[in-house]
């Protein structure tokens, strides 16, 4: 905690910073802009203060159970829904429900599917979507993607423009966000036990979002509550804090 | 019916004499020479005029005698007459002799009439040979038609439809039988036989074989072959049979009985004819030119030149459409994937520039490679919407070339654009302030497609049902896709089929599960919402007549979320066996 975000190192940081950024992207960080979270307890973490457009992020759940890689499928989804835009889905399993989608902000309208026999497919596919760059993203299921993959991946985000979310699926007990990546962030989504209801029933989920990584920026950890219907988080509200934070917060979604 | 008469041939004589006499014997009968000759029977204790038994031995002789292949089978030795030959239909439309209108008449079948509307007046516009054989024709008021023949059914007739069909049949014509082929009026083809006929065995054989053709399609067909298309026209319609084959030079001759409508000529210059008393072509064609010509008008003259061959009468053919095609011969085989990119860019370039001029634009593509051992390597690519865009192209098809096998070289390639349609200009906005442009996404459905296959990519749109793993079917990609009814929580991870989930504690008849196990691990539950009842599809499947689904989301110790429903709704036994199944993850 005690690394300062970028905005408030001295200018001369700053300018070296923007420099070794732009060597980095070659330039085109900037042109497809970014997508903030709209709670300013993420964006500040983030580099640039939100998702770069044009970038490969990278999610995945924290452990092999489905309730995680359900959890991390949610998360991509609420930022492919928080685009404008055509979203190209590819997927290896069949296991991905679109009812389910619909409900974190990603309407069937919305939504094309790619159903690929193998990993090696379906990231050709998702690089054919990403380089025709009209698409808002491009969300891809696989299993093993390595470094020369995901750096092809980038490379191509970069030159269109277009998000390529990775959603990485547990396929042994190696965590897959151990291997190297080239991507500009990585995300690691557990479930917490959601607040209480004062009645009986089941409220807003809440994950565990970590940011293993970024470039450019230092990791974080966050409790958040799950995406909405168009595919906002929301910062849990302490009980303690209720009647204080009741007006921020909660309505930055 | 004398079964055994002694053949006069001497020879033959001798020979059954002989059998005879040795038939005797072995019967221990007493030959007589003279008595044998003239009686068929042998003579003696027992035998009476017309007994079975006693013609039996000369049958049998008379069997024996003939050459083997010639004896009858054995169930026909008692018979006392012949069997009656197989049983043969009449075949219509076969040989020349047969009648061009005489249609077999199926007496079970209804008559059947069209009729169309002249004037205020609805009248038959053709009649089946049932209706026409009690007494209907074409011409005849519907109202007349029906009292006459009350079971008569009536429908109306579709002439677009009926030219239709000629038309595609002409085509065809064009295609198989002559190269200039053309629909001549409402019921007619012409078809330009010059050069074509020994293709198909002279004129004869190739217009038995196309009536054949026309009776498989179901018509009776009427041909005729003259040396002008008046005469031919009159002779086809107007003609005794089926097929006329009229000699060169004996087209005056041929027509002259027809009626003077054979020649097509107008009303005005028919009737003319009636008030003059003309009943056939032949009085028309006596009749000197110059008045023939001031009272029947000057087309009447053309009409008869027409079908004598005076003045010519050109026929527009049918052209059939030919798919737009690039072909390069090359100098020298090649077999490397780069040379073969090399010449498809230029076949594309050609094909482009065609498709251009056309105003075309391409659904489906194919390539043909020609080996030089004679052999052909083809691929195909398909778009989802019609493009003439060559770098597209291009791209589609090079994901497929190392699917060539090039062999000893390649000598000549082919593009062929298979499938083409017209490509218009299209509205690419409708708001003023739409600023962003609408995603192009058909190239990128081609991409994709060509790579992992058309029926992989597709949309995901909502199907009116209840039952969730039912609620759901794919679209084609750039398909309308319907949404689902909003409020209901759905998991985004969905078990292709529920599993079992075992040691589970709930309260009957409507309480969550306080803890169950699945996949090995016992879950805590926290907080729950439900039950969503979910009824079986009782119209659609009998044996879900019953069921009930009662579905919760629960959320564990852990804060995982899950999606489980039990079966039954935990009063009636009937509903389920109150099993419970774990179905997805909410996240």
């Amino acid at each position: 905690m005690s690394i300062a975000s970028p905005s408030t190192a001295d200018p001369r940081l700053n300018a070296l910073r923007a420099e070794v950024r732009a060597i980095e992207s070659a330039g085109h960080l900037g042109t497809a802009g970014l997508l903030a979270f709209g709670i300013a307890d993420i964006d500040e973490r983030l580099a640039g203060g939100g998702l770069a457009r044009g970038a490969l992020h990278e999610v995945a759940g924290a452990s092999a159970s489905l309730t995680d890689d359900a959890a991390a499928t949610l998360f991509a989804a609420g930022i492919a829904a928080r685009l404008e835009g055509v979203v190209l889905w590819v997927l290896t399993r069949r296991d991905l429900f679109a009812p389910g989608l619909a409900l974190a902000g990603l309407p069937p309208s919305r939504v094309i599917y790619a159903e690929c026999r193998k990993d090696e497919d379906a990231l050709a596919v998702t690089e054919e979507g990403l380089r025709h760059g009209s698409l808002a993203a491009v969300v891809a299921e696989v299993g093993r993607a390595g470094m020369t993959a995901t750096r092809r991946l980038q490379l191509a985000a970069e030159d269109s423009g277009t998000a390529a979310l990775l959603l990485r699926r547990w396929r042994s007990a190696a965590d897959p966000l151990l291997v190297p990546s080239a991507a500009a962030t990585r995300w690691r989504l557990a479930c917490v036990p959601s607040e209480p209801l004062p009645t009986a029933g089941i409220g807003r989920p809440r994950w565990s979002i970590e940011l293993v990584r970024q470039r450019g920026g230092p990791a974080h950890h966050w409790i958040m509550e799950g995406c909405d219907e168009a595919g906002r988080l929301a910062c849990p509200v302490a009980p303690q804090h209720r009647t204080a934070a009741a007006g921020g917060t909660r309505a930055a979604a | 019916m004398p079964t055994a008469r002694i053949p006069e041939n001497t020879k033959e004589r001798q020979q059954l004499l002989a059998l005879r006499e040795r038939l005797a014997e072995d019967a221990g009968l007493a030959t007589e020479g003279t008595r044998t000759e003239d009686c068929s029977c042998p003579r003696g204790g027992g035998w009476r005029p017309g007994a079975g038994w006693a013609n039996r031995q000369a049958r049998q002789a008379e069997i024996d005698a003939m050459p083997a292949h010639q004896r009858p089978p054995m169930r026909m030795l008692g018979r006392r007459s012949e069997p009656a030959p197989p049983l043969q239909f009449p075949r219509e439309g076969r040989g020349p002799g047969a009648s061009p209108g005489a249609a077999m008449v199926d007496v079970d079948a209804p008559p059947l009439a069209t009729t169309h509307r002249r004037g205020q007046r609805i009248v038959l516009a053709a009649v089946s040979p049932e209706a026409g054989a009690l007494g209907l024709h074409p011409g005849m008021p519907a109202t007349q038609a029906r009292a006459l023949v009350p079971e008569l059914d009536l429908r109306d007739s579709d002439p677009e439809a009926d030219a239709a069909f000629l038309a595609r049949l002409a085509l065809f014509a064009a295609r198989r039988w002559t190269p200039a082929a053309a629909v001549s009026g409402a019921d007619g083809v012409w078809l330009d036989l010059t050069g074509v006929t020994h293709l198909f065995g002279g004129e004869a054989a190739m217009c038995r074989r196309i009536l054949r053709f026309c009776a498989r399609l179901g018509f009776t067909a009427r041909i005729a072959v003259a040396g002008t298309t008046g005469a031919a026209h009159a002779l086809a319609r107007f003609g005794a049979e089926a097929v006329t084959l009229c000699r060169n030079g004996g087209e005056a001759d041929a027509i002259a009985p027809l009626p003077p409508a054979a020649l097509r000529l107008g009303e005005p210059a028919l009737s003319a004819a009636r008030r003059f008393g003309i009943a056939n072509v032949g009085e028309l064609l006596a009749m000197p030119r110059g008045p023939l010509g001031r009272r029947f008008g000057q087309r009447t003259l053309e009409r008869i030149d027409h079908a004598l061959g005076r003045a010519g009468e050109p026929f527009q053919p049918i052209v059939p459409h030919e798919p737009p095609r690039a072909l390069l011969r090359l100098l020298e085989p090649i077999a490397t994937a780069e040379a073969i990119a090399q010449v498809l860019a230029d076949l594309m370039a050609l094909l482009v520039a065609q498709l251009e001029r056309d105003g075309l634009a391409v659904r489906r593509l194919g390539l043909v490679c020609h080996r030089v051992d004679g052999e052909e390597q083809r691929l195909a690519v398909g778009t989802v919407s019609a493009t003439r865009d060559a770098a597209h192209l291009l791209h589609l098809l090079s994901l497929k070339i190392e699917r060539i096998e090039p062999g000893f070289g390649i000598e000549a390639m082919e593009l062929v654009a298979v499938r083409s349609e017209p490509l218009r200009a299209s509205q690419i906005g409708h708001d003023l302030g739409d600023v962003a442009a609408a995603p192009d996404l058909p190239p990128l459905v081609d991409r994709i497609a060509g790579r992992i296959g058309a029926d992989r990519l597709f949309r995901v749109s909502a199907v009116e049902s209840d039952v969730p793993e039912r609620s759901l079917r794919n679209a084609g990609p750039l398909d309308e896709a319907l949404d689902w009814p909003s409020g209901w929580p759905r998991p985004v991870r969905l078990l292709a089929r529920p599993e079992r989930v075992d040691k589970v504690i709930a309260e009957l008849p409507d309480q969550p599960p306080l803890r169950f196990s699945w996949r090995g691990r016992t879950h805590r539950v926290r907080k729950a919402d439900g039950p969503e009842r979910i009824y079986g599809e009782w119209w659609a499947r009998a044996n879900e007549a019953d069921a009930v689904r009662d579905y919760f989301q629960v959320e564990d110790e852990d804060g995982a979320r899950f999606w489980l429903f039990r079966r039954g709704d935990g009063t009636d036994p009937r509903t389920g066996d109150l099993s419970w199944w774990m179905h997805g993850a909410m996240g």
